[in-house]
């Protein structure tokens, strides 16, 4: 996903001179070709969030669209109220970029486990999270936040991630992007984030039986509650998926969003992660499956 | 330019009404900055009232959030909107709302937690050297607001990209929320620090608006400016003057009529 990121960001930044890249003394192997590139605009803030993530959203009040990169929790808790007060609240565009969300860098430990950031990030008014699937949908998510430069906060997974897509998907807020759709459903799972490929691997390989469909849903956040019930409403069962705590994260969003219509609430049922990893130290595929994602769990009737 | 003394003692005329009438804090605070923004506003400052977005203005930062009623002040002095307006100050859905807010036209920056005008400032600044302009940022900061660390990262960034069209004023009156400096976090020596982060550093009297004057025109070619400015807190009304509880607390009626009287008895 990080590739197609830096690949993606350089080929606006051909075009677009507003593109800006900060990071945060990360992004080895990573950002070099952009820095080579436009090295006038590309800054490496050190070892100092709170002022990168000050000076993105001064940037971004002259009129630059500025991607602000680092790795799990340094972009968001570490300098959360830049976030709120800078960015958010003057709705600036700065795109806050992690990599590593969820437990992709499983085996650093607690301090690189992001699973709490959507519950920071969701709280915030303004901000729209791009969790994309699969690198197509990181491609997806930047050209949806070029064309429409706001807040954001885009978590990426880390490298070697599958293409679920065969081409670069549209995506819109809120709006669940059919990935698989079964006749006659009524059973759906929604996955936000490198959830996707975890499911879809169910459904490939016949662990699922056919009768489930798959939608992702990469573009969401406060503002884009509206369309939930919609779409929820055409089946009896939802599961909203996601490799996050099961609080405050995207299904409690779904929830939420769906709340003020209770015979679609009770269609939804959350599978993320239990607080019981908190703490632990393994392999990505290792700690979801001790989380509560395991294939097991998912396919549970 | 105008009469910098008479801009500054409109300030403070306005700033006291403005927190009596609201039962407001912060009054201390702003007196202690009448001054820097008199001169800011009077004599420095590229700014259009007619125009606050013009493009190749100077950007000014109140870093220090709290002190809003002598930055509203000034604006509306200036003519970027209505004096009268500044009777609503901390009314239900006022605009004028007792942290600096963004919404009202000349400010740059919404603040109220501290730390986080100097990062957005050097964001300024580094557009405005991307693109080759000339422009100033300016950002106003307390003393106690420098215990914050984010500003120490600011200023290294600042000085390793050589934002020279950066400047750092603190307004040092010495006093905290609860106690003094010295007696909270010790800044000193405060030259030495700013110096071995990078800048070029100032060392003036924030009362003087001559010494005031001299100190921001003062552009060096590679380094951040950072200018120390020795105020006193409250200055302008004696018996706030040094006072810790005058960053808390509100005038009376008899309080406020003695410092109006004090005001206008000034010379200016």
């Amino acid at each position: 996903m990080r590739n197609a990121f830096v690949d993606e960001l350089i080929s606006r930044a051909e075009q677009d001179e507003s593109i800006i890249l900060v990071v945060g003394d990360l992004g080895y192997g990573v950002v070099e070709p952009f820095a080579r590139r436009f090295p006038k605009r590309f800054f490496n803030a050190g070892v100092a969030e709170q002022n990168m993530m000050g000076l993105s959203a001064g940037l971004a009040s002259e009129g630059f669209h500025v991607f602000a990169y680092s790795i799990a929790n340094f972009p968001t808790f570490r300098c959360a109220e830049q976030i709120r007060n800078d960015i958010d609240y003057h709705k600036l565009p700065v795109t806050i970029v992690a990599v590593g969300g969820g437990l992709a860098y499983g085996n650093l430990g607690y301090s690189h486990h992001a699973v709490q950031d959507y519950a920071l990030l969701r709280s915030m008014p303004n901000l729209l999270i791009a969790s994309p699937g699969d690198p197509m949908e990181v491609k997806a998510c930047m050209r949806y936040l070029f064309d429409h430069p706001q807040p954001s906060y885009l978590r990426l997974g880390k490298a070697g991630e599958p293409c679920i897509h065969e081409s670069v998907p549209i995506v819109s807020p809120g709006k669940w992007l059919t990935i698989y759709k079964a006749e006659n459903s009524k059973k759906i799972f929604l996955t936000t984030g490198a959830t996707l490929a975890t499911v879809n691997a169910l459904l490939v390989d016949g662990t699922m039986d056919s009768a489930w469909s798959l939608s992702s849903l990469p573009l969401w956040g406060m503002k884009y509650k509206s369309d939930q019930i919609r779409q929820a409403s055409s089946y009896d069962e939802v599961r909203a998926v996601e490799d996050h705590l099961v609080d405050a994260g995207f299904g409690s969003w779904l929830l939420e969003a769906t709340s003020k219509d209770p015979s679609v609430v009770s269609k939804i049922k959350l599978f993320g992660l239990d607080s019981n990893v908190c703490g632990m130290v393994g392999k990505q595929s290792t700690l979801n499956n001790l989380g509560g994602l395991s294939k097991e769990t998912l396919c549970k009737q | 330019m105008r009469n910098t003394q008479a801009l500054s003692k409109s300030i403070r005329q306005h700033a006291l009404r403005m927190v009596h009438r609201a039962k407001a804090s912060h009054i201390a605070s702003a007196l202690s900055i009448a001054d820097i923004l008199g001169v800011l506003y009077g004599r420095i400052l590229n700014v259009d009232p007619q125009n606050p977005q013009l493009n190749l203005r100077d950007r000014f930062i109140l870093s220090k959030g709290h002190s809003c009623v002598a930055v509203y002040a000034a604006l509306a002095e200036c003519g970027f909107f209505d004096v009268k307006l500044l009777d609503s100050y901390g009314d239900d859905f006022s605009w004028l709302m007792n942290h600096i807010s963004h919404h009202v036209p000349g400010v740059e920056l919404s603040t109220g937690s501290l730390g986080h005008g100097l990062p957005f400032g050097v964001g300024k600044a580094l557009a405005a050297q991307i693109r080759d302009e000339s422009w100033r940022t300016v950002v106003l900061l307390s003393d106690g607001e420098m215990d914050e660390g984010s500003n120490w990262e600011a200023l290294m960034f600042a000085s390793h990209h050589k934002l020279n069209k950066l400047v750092a004023i603190i307004d040092y009156n010495k006093l905290q929320s609860l106690d003094t400096i010295e007696n909270t976090l010790n800044l000193e020596p405060l030259v030495d620090k700013l110096s071995a982060f990078g800048c070029k550093v100032v060392e003036i009297d924030g009362h003087d608006h001559e010494q005031l004057a001299h100190a921001l025109m003062n552009i060096d070619t590679q380094k951040p400016l950072a200018v120390i400015a020795h105020t006193t807190k409250g200055k302008g009304v004696s018996f706030m003057e040094g006072r810790i509880e005058w960053h808390y607390k509100n005038p009376n009626d008899e309080q406020m009529a003695l410092a109006i009287a004090e005001l206008e008895g000034s010379h200016a």
